[in-house]
């Protein structure tokens, strides 16, 4: 039975239409997950005596597990925003002589062996070992270890029941911070408190078979819910709710643009796959703070214009690259109605457009960073919207991958996977290049301006570019209707 | 007056679709039957201008479909639920259509009184999706869509297929006024032959892609049809 479900996958994973088309950015990601592997493992032998330079008085081990709260909540974030849950069109499956609950128990299984849970490993193990040739209680170390690979399922489970709940994740996102701050400001060791639970598993490694409960637990009730969810009307019941449309009237300033910019913020908000985008706008917004408030980078100024392209530009990146892919659903439609296709195109870019303002006067409260650093931004808006939103809209004549908007499958709650990221690459590191050869070569200011300049250029080329990615639209109409057909 | 002229499309080395010549005039009612694969829906799409021809051309009023994009002000049409957008109601999809066809929201308000019947009050004013409305709700709304705007094409793949026998006789009526009333070409397509000959005044028979008869409805319609299909 599994070799059935497994040469299933293979088929899916291969005969998708998209297969072609996505190879080049597979592979890419398979680069990053080699790469991520290696850090991961390299961490995992010299932590041990990084940390011992760094802190002699303290237990490495110690350390380690003061640290562990933030790496779990922040692993469960990650997975809440990254991890794609295995999705298997189980629909047709239904109905055939197998037993539901191995098409579950299937579908968790295949879960647990997601690179997610695997990747962590890489530094737990090597970790382990250095620390057992150091001279560490065997047993108690083995008991750490498996404390560890139990509580990275227990993470794997636990983001499969909470993943239709967004306010579990602003629980997970206070829980960081809350933890922080008051180890901060030395009211309570929360951290260190939960670390020294993990120093009594080393103490008494019979202890880790509490997460061997946990995880039986977490897999209990998720197998209780997804059995119960394998049904149609299971998984049709969830979508009948009443619906409340906003009034958008106030839209109808934008003339003709209207009914499209109307459209496209429904399509934002009503639907699970774009919905995960607007998250995407939060973080990316909130980016900066990984890179300001660190000496490290303080010189390196370069880093304003990456932080400037992406925390204005969040949107305009998730939103515009699966322009028109969003529409697939209707694209026959769209296009035998009576439109010109220009004006289409101009919704999504005036929405981008918005979006790059609105996200730049957001940010503005970067300038506590400095002044440098929202001049630069200023200037990334400008190449957002002159340079970028036209790339981007010329990058969608190359979809030709068809989104399910209504996907009402139980288990396809993300759709966003980390190849988005990977195409936003080439729109960042092109201003990133130029300005960091100019401000070296002559200075900042004059750096600043050039990538303002190449923005205002882009914006007063507008309308010839738009003519020009219309015309592209247009010829490759006919095979994006096809492809927009296929089912993945 | 719709004009199709040395009309073919391969795929490949398969053809699935050899029309050398076939002229309909302007008000007439139009019906498209042929088994699976007979070449209905790409005759359609082709005339929508989804599909590119192999050779030939469509022209439609004097616009030849894939030359110019003109045909669209006055050809409305719902070929399958692909034509829907999923997360609106079917007022804001009424909205956006009517939008798109020259039509502000009043308009849209008065056109769509006549369908209260049409609609059984069970699309119009109801807080759901359309992707959540049933198949045969699905299609009322995708017919209804097409017929806005007062086009002068009105092109309608299976119109019939999953509605109730109720809509089954209200289309027909709807149909019926349409070409009588007004100066509207309708092109259907169906499987159902009585519903066809029915409605239409001309049916044209499509096996394998080539037309293999062209008939002017009369009473014996309906038999001649069924003695051909019944192999």
């Amino acid at each position: 039975m599994i070799s059935h479900f497994l040469k299933l996958e293979w088929k899916q994973f291969f005969r998708s239409s998209s297969f072609s088309k996505s190879i080049g950015a597979k592979i890419l990601i398979g680069f990053l997950g080699l790469y991520f592997t290696g850090c991961f493992l390299l961490i995992g032998i010299g932590a041990y005596w990084i940390l011992k330079k760094q802190f002699p008085e303290q237990d490495p081990l110690a350390l380690v597990n003061s640290f562990l709260m933030y790496v779990i909540v922040a692993d469960l974030i990650f997975r809440y925003l990254m991890q794609k849950l295995p999705v298997m069109n189980i629909k047709p499956l239904l109905v055939l002589p197998i037993q539901k609950s191995k098409i579950v128990h299937f579908i968790l299984t295949k879960s647990s062996c997601s690179f997610f849970n695997i990747l962590g490993l890489f530094f737990y193990v090597p970790f382990s070992v250095v620390l057992i040739t150091q001279g560490y209680n065997l047993a108690g170390i083995l008991g750490w270890l498996a404390s560890m690979i139990l509580i990275i399922q227990s993470v794997n489970f636990f983001n499969f029941l909470v993943n239709k709940n967004t306010s579990v994740l602003v629980g997970l996102l206070l829980l960081l911070i809350f933890g922080y701050f008051i180890q901060y400001f030395n009211w309570f060791d929360l951290p260190g408190f939960i670390g020294n639970g993990f120093d009594a598993v080393y103490q008494s490694p019979i202890l880790c078979l509490l997460f061997l409960v946990m995880l039986i637990g977490l897999y209990m009730v998720n197998f209780k819910q997804l059995r119960n969810e394998v049904y149609l009307d299971a998984l049709i019941s969830e979508q009948t709710k009443e619906i409340n449309s906003a009034d958008l009237s106030f839209l109808e300033k934008l003339g003709d643009l209207a009914p499209f910019i109307k459209n496209d913020l429904r399509l934002i908000w009503r639907n699970k796959r774009t919905k995960s985008s607007v998250w995407m706008i939060a973080m990316g917004l909130l980016y900066g703070l990984f890179f300001y408030p660190n000496p490290m980078y303080a010189d390196m100024e370069f880093i304003y214009v990456f932080v400037g392209i992406f925390s204005t530009g969040t949107l305009l990146i998730n939103f515009g690259q699966f322009i028109p892919a969003w529409d697939s659903g209707y694209f026959n439609m769209l296009m035998s109605q009576n439109f010109k296709y220009e004006r289409y195109l101009k919704s999504k870019f005036t929405i981008m457009a918005i979006s790059v303002v609105a996200l730049f006067v957001l940010g503005i409260p970067y300038i506590y960073f400095g002044w440098k650093v929202l001049l630069v931004h200023f200037a990334a808006m400008i190449y957002n919207l002159g340079v970028n939103t036209h790339v981007i809209l010329l990058g969608g004549t190359f979809n030709r991958k068809r989104i399910n908007l209504d996907e009402k499958a139980a288990f396809n709650f993300q759709g966003t996977g980390a190849v988005q990221w990977i195409i936003g690459i080439p729109l960042m590191i092109l201003p990133m290049a130029i300005f960091g050869l100019i401000n070296w070569l002559i200075g900042f200011e004059i750096a600043t301006a050039t990538i303002a300049v190449m923005g205002f250029i882009g914006i007063a080329l507008h309308k010839k570019f738009m003519a020009a990615i219309t015309k592209k639209y247009i010829t490759n109409k006919y095979v994006m209707i096809h492809a927009f057909k296929q089912e993945n | 007056m719709i004009e199709t002229t040395q009309l073919s499309k391969k795929y490949g080395k398969v053809e699935v679709l050899n029309i050398a010549s076939l002229e309909i005039p302007t008000g007439q009612s139009f019906g498209l039957v042929g088994n699976n694969g007979a070449g209905k829906t790409t005759y359609f799409n082709m005339l929508l201008d989804l599909i590119r021809p192999t050779t030939g051309s469509i022209t439609n009023h004097d616009i030849v479909v894939n030359q110019s994009e003109a045909w669209k002000n006055f050809t409305g049409s719902f070929i399958d639920e692909s034509f829907l957008i999923g997360y609106l109601t079917p007022d804001e999809y009424f909205d956006f259509i009517g939008d798109l066809r020259g039509m502000n929201k009043a308009d849209v308000k008065l056109f769509l009184t006549q369908f209260g019947e049409f609609f059984n009050e069970e699309v119009l004013g109801k807080k759901k999706y359309l992707r959540d409305l049933s198949k045969g709700n699905q299609k009322k709304v995708g017919i209804v869509a097409a017929i806005m705007g007062n086009p002068q094409v009105i092109v309608l793949d299976e119109p019939f297929a999953n509605l109730d026998p109720t809509t089954q006789i209200r289309l027909k009526k709807l149909l019926k006024t349409l070409t009588t009333d007004k100066d509207v070409t309708v092109l259907v397509s169906s499987h159902d032959l009585s519903h066809v000959t029915e409605v239409c005044e001309r049916i044209v028979v499509l096996d394998k892609g080539l037309v293999v008869k062209d008939i002017t409805t009369s009473r014996e319609t309906l038999k001649e049809l069924e003695s051909y299909f019944a192999v």
